[in-house]
């Protein structure tokens, strides 16, 4: 019995309707510009390190392995720049991770429910402060602090220690809030079994809340690093402008993305090996915060998985 | 049979875990504590640097020009006063500028302490300061600046708002920054948020494809993630230097001028908050009851009268609010801008989407890296009017959800 | 065959939801101007059968079926066939009252709007919402949210709205199971007056009901593997419910089904 027995009623026959078409079109554009915009991405920073690294003078393994960047004089070793951006990361995290982790418990396991509805839309609003802000606070605030507490002598006037501790303050809402949302993801039957065994509350959050919720923080802190390592505002303001290899956290040093923010903000000439050096630099902070945000992400989805 | 604690296997242990228990929750308080402690410690510090004393230089006293306090004196008077005091050339110049005639009083009387009175601010300190060592700070300028006087100062007031850039820092305003913002945003605006509705709409009501919605999906996920930096340089590769040409407006006919423009600001803007916007927006769509769209195709409804009529108005509040909150973040966004070329130093306002421009947070960062205390003050202002600006925006988009979320 | 003339006709229908199948082998009448009912357990496909009716099931990603819908000897499923077309013909009422969160008169209005209507909104408004006997309850409060509606209300005004697009078949999946007993039976009565100018198909989990207003009756079930769902009875409510010819199908309408 073929389907040619049955014609098809005119009345419902399929009609032309060319604005649906179109506008389906145009919406697969929009969703399709954001593939664009990764491709572009990867490619203008593929194709300016590309032409970096094609210049004779520079190597990749200079890159990787020098503890000098000093264009002028063409050397470009990556290393006191990454340098800068992994103390001022490690400062950061250093106070953002205690912190937020301890605003996070307490959030979830003590707070009072008024007072955990006044906290957490605080906190949120207080992460959508616009960093030059911090930054601002980090030169005019922190590294006087920093100089009152540990003398004028040691302490620069940029430091990476104050960018990195006033990084750390920034990105705690972040942590502290994500790690939160873990917190409460836990069911409350795994409370009341802790409990009924007559563990204390400490005991229970720590040895019982906080494990099994841990993906879901440690996911919360690796976004955290990422933000840390790609911040730009508060380490141009506070960390110092010329790179310099050096371990002490009262020195200047300038970090990846404020040597980028520095050398784009003046009059830069296309076609130097300055330009394409900053390209450079942009396919390193890429990589570093992609592989970051991947491994966020992997961790959430298992953490799914338990629960679901 | 009684329970004797002797011969339990258990240690009585209470006792000390109680003591932990206790400890713990005070560090859990602590934490809080000192995290609150520190974001509001940010927004004193700035607080306190909107007003406070300053020690200021004259050239000439104010008292020695006429008899009444200055700021009393009609506009009439204060231009005779100019004329009188500054060179003919400088005077023409000014006329030329724009006529006296048509300038308001506030302006004439900033001349006339520019060039006449020739005011400057060696010192000043932020209000808290200013009101616990006030007999201090005026030993201390006595013995260091004996002709200076030293008197209160409010940075942050309504002339701040309408001042343009000046290298005074008594003269100078946010309104070239923030005319720049405005315009900034609300372009960025006008292209990530018919693309980001867009996109979301085809993500949640058209993709059935599933292998090209994950790879949108998670590909968006991605872009959420990236450095605001990186979409910076991304702008300036693509926007302002490939497509410089029609950036800057060479192809409509403006000529002077490169790709480091308004327009070139926007597009970047608009790819780094598109992601915010496509995500906010999904959640809300993705949100509208499934029975609202079966009811409309069971009427015959095609998928966009269902998407048109149906789900969006439904969704929109939720968009408006993600929409808004996207809006703060390119207010606030201040590296890629740096990198696509905000201009530094710029006197005359935007007039379109081919000016060069600043916006308040590049003169925040121009501000706060000059060495001058002063212009650590009209950074600390202009930080008020930025976060006065973003929590307005926030109230409306609070606003927005409970006004709109109200059904009809 | 049972029925001389249907209007809609399900012939050999399997219907698998990507790789579980629903439906097979169903064939099913629906006789013009008369009210025909679905029964059966949970499960086993009513909901989906009437779906395949007006191609609500194409907006379920991975569904394939094979088979012919007929209206009118007309194929449905024919790739000619336009779905937005022959829902416009073939209308739905859901089981949960689902009013668009707009008010009353907009809800009526819409799909007519929709579908092109150029009369007189308000009389069509009036008529509908009278055929659907929520004309004296709302005839004041046009402008009012169909949400402040009870449940009742809702779903009157949900067949005021399908009746709009002037449809020639309504279809009802369980259109009381979210009401009370009162608004049942004001339903029941409406089913009975629409029947004059539509045909109705409709799924029910309460046997009286079925009783009480269909004129056919096709009792489904799962297939004996119980993979599927398959009518295992159809001809007249009257005959079905008095002297069942399946062992089954007695079973269920007398309550003893496990
Ligand atoms: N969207 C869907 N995707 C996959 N399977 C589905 C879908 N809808 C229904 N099914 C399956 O098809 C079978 C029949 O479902 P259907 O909803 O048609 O049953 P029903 O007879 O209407 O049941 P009820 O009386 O509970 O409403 C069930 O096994 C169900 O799990
Ligand atoms: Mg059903």
């Amino acid at each position: 019995m073929g389907v040619d027995n049955f014609p098809p009623m005119l009345v419902l026959r399929r009609r032309s309707r060319p604005g649906e078409w179109l506008i389906q079109g145009f919406l697969l554009l929009c969703a399709l510009l954001s593939i664009l915009t990764t491709l572009g991405i990867v490619v203008v920073l593929g194709r300016e390190s590309w032409l970096f690294f094609g210049d004779e003078a520079v190597t990749l393994s200079e890159f990787l392995t020098s503890t000098t960047w000093q264009p002028a004089i063409g050397h470009f070793g990556v290393w006191p720049l990454l340098n800068a951006t992994l103390m001022t990361t490690t400062i950061a995290m250093l106070v953002a991770i205690p912190l937020g982790l301890g605003v996070a418990i307490y959030l979830s396991e003590y707070a009072a429910p008024h007072v955990h509805d006044f906290l957490k839309p605080t906190l949120e609003v207080l992460a959508g402060i616009p960093t030059v802000v911090y930054g601002y606070f980090a030169l005019t605030f922190m590294t006087p602090l920093l100089q009152n507490l540990f003398g004028r002598e040691t302490v620069e006037i940029y430091n990476t220690a104050s960018a990195g501790l006033v990084m750390g303050i920034m990105i705690l809402p972040l942590i502290a809030s994500l790690s939160e949302d873990a917190l409460r993801a836990v069911p409350r039957s795994l409370r009341e079994a802790a409990y009924a065994l007559g563990a204390t509350p400490l005991e229970t959050s720590t040895q019982v809340v906080l494990p099994a919720a841990l993906s879901g923080i440690s996911a919360a802190i690796i976004l955290g690093i990422s933000r840390a390592i790609g911040e730009t505002m508060i380490v141009s303001i506070a960390a110092g402008a010329g790179p310099s290899f050096t371990l002490n956290p009262f020195e200047a040093a300038e970090t990846m993305t404020g040597h980028i923010a520095r050398i784009s903000g003046g009059d830069l000439s296309y076609n130097t090996i300055d330009y394409n050096s900053i390209f450079a630099l942009g396919m390193t902070l890429f990589i570093f915060t992609f592989s970051l945000n991947l491994i966020s992400r992997i961790i959430v989805e298992r953490f799914r998985e338990v629960y679901e | 049979m009684s329970f004797d604690p002797e011969r339990s296997n258990f240690a009585p242990t209470l006792r000390s875990r109680r003591t932990w228990a206790r400890i713990g929750r005070w560090l859990f308080i602590a934490a809080t504590v000192v995290a609150l402690a520190a974001l509001m410690m940010m927004l004193y510090n700035v607080a306190t640097s909107t007003v406070g004393l300053v020690a200021v230089e004259y050239e000439r006293e104010p008292s020695t020009l006429v008899e009444q306090p200055l700021e009393e004196v009609s506009k009439e008077e204060l231009v005779a006063l100019l004329q009188a005091n500054i060179s003919a050339g400088l005077f023409r110049r000014l006329e030329h500028d724009q006529p006296f005639a048509t300038r308001s009083r506030e302006t004439v009387y900033d001349l006339v302490i520019e060039h006449v009175v020739a005011e400057t601010i060696v010192r000043s300190w932020p209000l808290d300061k200013s009101l616990v060592d006030r007999a201090a700070i005026e030993a201390e300028i006595a013995a260091d600046y004996p002709t200076a006087r030293v008197r209160f100062h409010a940075w942050l007031q309504p002339q701040f708002l309408t001042r343009s850039m000046s290298s005074n820092p008594e003269q100078a305003g946010v309104r070239t920054a923030l005319l720049g913002s405005l315009w900034m945003v609300l372009i960025t605006m006008l292209l990530a948020f018919p693309i980001g509705v867009g996109s979301a709409i085809y993500l949640e009501e058209y993709a059935s494809d599933t292998l090209l919605n994950s790879i949108l999906q998670s590909n968006i996920n991605n872009l959420a993630g990236i450095p605001s930096i990186i979409y910076g340089m991304l702008g300036l590769a693509i926007f302002v230097r490939t497509l410089e040409p029609y950036t800057s407006g060479a192809a409509f006919g403006v000529l002077d001028g490169n790709g480091r423009t308004i327009l070139s600001a926007s597009l970047t803007m608009a790819l780094l908050i598109l992601p915010i916007i496509i995500v906010s927006a999904q959640e809300a769509i993705r949100a509208v009851p499934q029975s609202i769209r079966l009811a409309s195709y069971g009427l015959g409804a095609t998928r966009w009268q269902t998407t048109w009529y149906q789900v969006l108005p439904v969704a929109m509040p939720g968009i408006l609010t993600g929409t808004i909150l996207a809006m703060s973040r390119a207010i606030g966004e201040t590296a890629p801008l740096i990198v696509v070329g905000a201009s530094t130093f710029i006197v005359s306002d935007p007039t379109g989407p081919f000016s060069k421009f600043t916006v308040l947070p590049i003169q925040i960062y121009q501000w706060t890296s000059r060495p001058q205390a002063e212009f650590r003050h009209l950074a600390a202002t202009a930080i008020v009017v930025l976060l006065v600006l973003l929590l307005t925006l926030n109230a409306t988009a609070v606003l927005v959800r409970q006004r709109l979320g109200r059904l009809p | 065959m049972l029925i001389e003339n249907p209007l809609m006709e399900a012939r050999q229908v399997t219907l698998y939801y990507g790789a579980s199948e629903a439906l097979r082998d169903v064939t099913l009448q629906a006789a013009p101007h008369q009210i025909t009912a679905l029964i059966g357990p949970s499960g086993c496909g009513k909901s989906t059968m009437l779906r395949c009716f007006n191609r609500m099931n194409d907006l379920i990603p991975h569904v394939r079926l094979s088979g012919q819908i007929l209206y009118r000897t007309h194929d449905l499923y024919h790739p000619d066939i336009d779905p937005v077309e022959v829902r416009r013909k073939i209308g739905m009422v859901f089981q949960k009252p689902n009013p668009f969160p707009k008010s009353i008169y907009e809800n009526v209005a819409w799909g007519a709007r929709l579908n092109g209507y150029r009369g007189n909104m308000d009389e069509l408004v009036e008529r509908c919402l009278r055929q659907a006997a929520l004309w004296d309850e709302v005839q004041d409060q046009l402008r009012k949210s169909a949400l402040a509606l009870s449940g009742g209300q809702q779903q009157r005004l949900c067949i005021a709205r399908t009746i709009a697009t002037e449809p020639e078949v309504i279809l009802m999946d369980e259109p009381c199971s979210a009401l009370d007993p009162i608004a049942t039976l004001r339903i029941e009565d409406l089913m009975r007056e629409l029947k004059e100018r539509y045909t109705i198909i409709i799924v029910t989990h309460n046997m009286q009901q079925a009783a009480r207003v269909s004129d056919y009756t096709a009792m489904m079930m799962l297939t004996d593997d119980r993979a599927a769902g398959t009518i295992i009875e159809f001809g007249e409510t009257q005959r079905l419910f008095t002297t069942p010819s399946d062992r089954r199908t007695e079973d269920y309408i007398t309550g003893r089904f496990g």
